[in-house]
């Protein structure tokens, strides 16, 4: 049987990390082919960083920070609709807790909260049932965001709220895609030999999501769990692949990610949700049929239909300075924006990157302020 | 965001659909709805925002952690593990 140590400690063991960091040093020896390797997951960004995997690293190896943060590349208007549907009189807008201090154009949800809009963070989708129970003569606006690996999440919540025949609650969705980003950074020439592919996204999806990519692009894809072992020897899996002129998607996660992912989750999804023609995507712009939507026949429980006046269209986005944009593409380092960690931080962000745990600029805040 | 965290069941409600595990040394609730393998006390799921989406198969974690441990037993010897990742 499976043991704690099994799943933690081992997967964090010193004499692992330090062995497959010799072999990866010695993979590279004498080889002066960079290895651009993008980590899609803010979660995985959040784990290198953490851990310093890239200062184990030989320094052509790099890794390359990706759009994978929901709440990072949400746009401007997207938030300033949870604001001012939070604003409606009695009205109960509910979110996790990502999205507490992501800034829109002028405010953020903490400061309408603040103001006395009734926001709500919950740790899981499903407690909304409870707080739309509790409030009969409210309506409730479940604020849903995330990638693959959330939307079920969302839809079982959609699904339990049907059940339960409740009436006072709809919901505002910015589920996103994490294929039509990577295909669209691969477009625009991004400057990347190979994807280290996000592992819980990929438990819902399966593997073969990322074949097209590897195919058109010639990149090698490796899914990996987020333990510094598995992303160590993810880093492996893509040198060897590179260096013998190979490219397909491996699957580094076996433990938790299915080939085929979970049918279960994914037919879910497709009951309530259907593609967006396109979605504009913080930073990155518009995006080709890389967000979900609500299906027409659910537009009664739609609150971008149902309170249409009270969610704005893409406009002019507020810039501070920062480099998100830039950062969220690839194409620079937390550390070269001139407000990082002076005018903007955890506390007062002012850019998304800044905001959630995985957003890249947040990630350097608490584990590394200054260049290596 | 997909932060999502292997916790081992300690109880499971068939009716509700919904479990006791335990993360990280808490005891909290998740809902089992979405886990297509059958699963019982004792196992390790992958719980996201509340709600259990896959079960940990045991094999699988087994053959990595072995691999690890064959890359640490064999250290010295060069391209031990050539058998391993990065062969498509």
């Amino acid at each position: 049987m499976l043991t704690h140590e099994d799943l933690y400690q081992r997967l964090r063991s010193k004499d692992s990390v330090q062995q497959l960091t010799k072999q990866i040093w010695q993979a590279v020896e004498g080889d002066d082919q960079p290895f651009r390797i993008m980590e899609v997951c803010g979660g995985h960004t959040y784990a290198i960083v953490k851990y310093g995997l890239d200062q184990l690293l030989p320094s052509g190896v790099k890794f390359i920070h990706g759009p994978g943060c929901p709440v990072c590349v949400l746009p401007q208007h997207r938030i300033d609709a949870a604001i001012q549907l939070a604003r409606r009189p009695e009205t109960i807008l509910v979110t996790l807790g990502d999205m507490i201090r992501v800034p829109g154009s002028r405010s953020s949800l903490q400061q309408t909260r603040a103001e006395g809009a009734d926001v709500r963070f919950v740790y899981s989708p499903l407690e909304t049932i409870q707080i739309a129970r509790d409030n009969p003569d409210r309506q409730v606006i479940y604020y849903a965001i995330g990638f693959e690996t959330t939307t079920p999440m969302t839809a079982l919540l959609i699904d339990q709220a049907r059940h339960a025949d409740l009436n006072n609650l709809c919901f505002h969705t910015n589920h996103v895609l994490i294929p039509p980003a990577m295909n669209l950074l691969m477009e625009q020439g991004a400057n990347i030999d190979a994807f280290l592919a996000p592992g819980h996204v990929s438990v819902i999806t399966g593997v073969d999501i990322y074949e097209p990519i590897v195919k058109r692009f010639g990149t090698p894809v490796v899914i990996s769990g987020f333990e510094p072992v598995d992303i160590l020897s993810a880093v492996l899996s893509i040198i060897r692949q590179l260096k013998k002129g190979l490219s397909c998607c491996e699957n580094n996660y076996a433990r938790s990610v299915r080939e085929s992912g979970n049918q279960k989750a994914r037919d879910l999804v497709d009951r309530y949700f259907e593609l967006r023609s396109d979605f504009l995507w913080r930073g990155i712009g518009s995006i080709p049929e890389s967000a979900l939507q609500l299906k027409p026949e659910f537009a009664a429980i739609d609150a971008e239909r149902a309170f249409a006046e009270d969610c704005p269209q893409a406009g002019e986005e507020q810039s501070s300075g920062c480099i998100c944009g830039a950062i969220l593409c690839g194409h620079a380092s937390p550390l070269d924006c001139s407000l990082f960690a002076g005018i903007c931080t955890p506390q007062r962000p002012q850019g998304s990157c800044m905001v959630s745990n995985e957003g890249a600029c947040a990630a350097y805040y608490r584990y590394r302020r200054t260049q290596s | 965001m997909c932060l999502a965290i292997p916790s081992k069941i300690t109880a499971i409600d068939k009716e509700t659909s919904m479990a006791t595990v335990e993360t990280m040394g808490v005891t909290r609730s998740a809902n089992l709805a979405l886990v297509e393998d059958e699963v019982s006390v004792g196992d390790w799921v992958l719980v996201h925002v509340g709600i259990a989406m896959s079960r940990i198969d045991e094999n699988e974690a087994r053959k990595n952690l072995d691999l690890f441990e064959d890359i640490l037993r064999e250290e010295d010897e060069l391209n031990v593990s050539d058998s391993g990742p990065g062969q498509c």
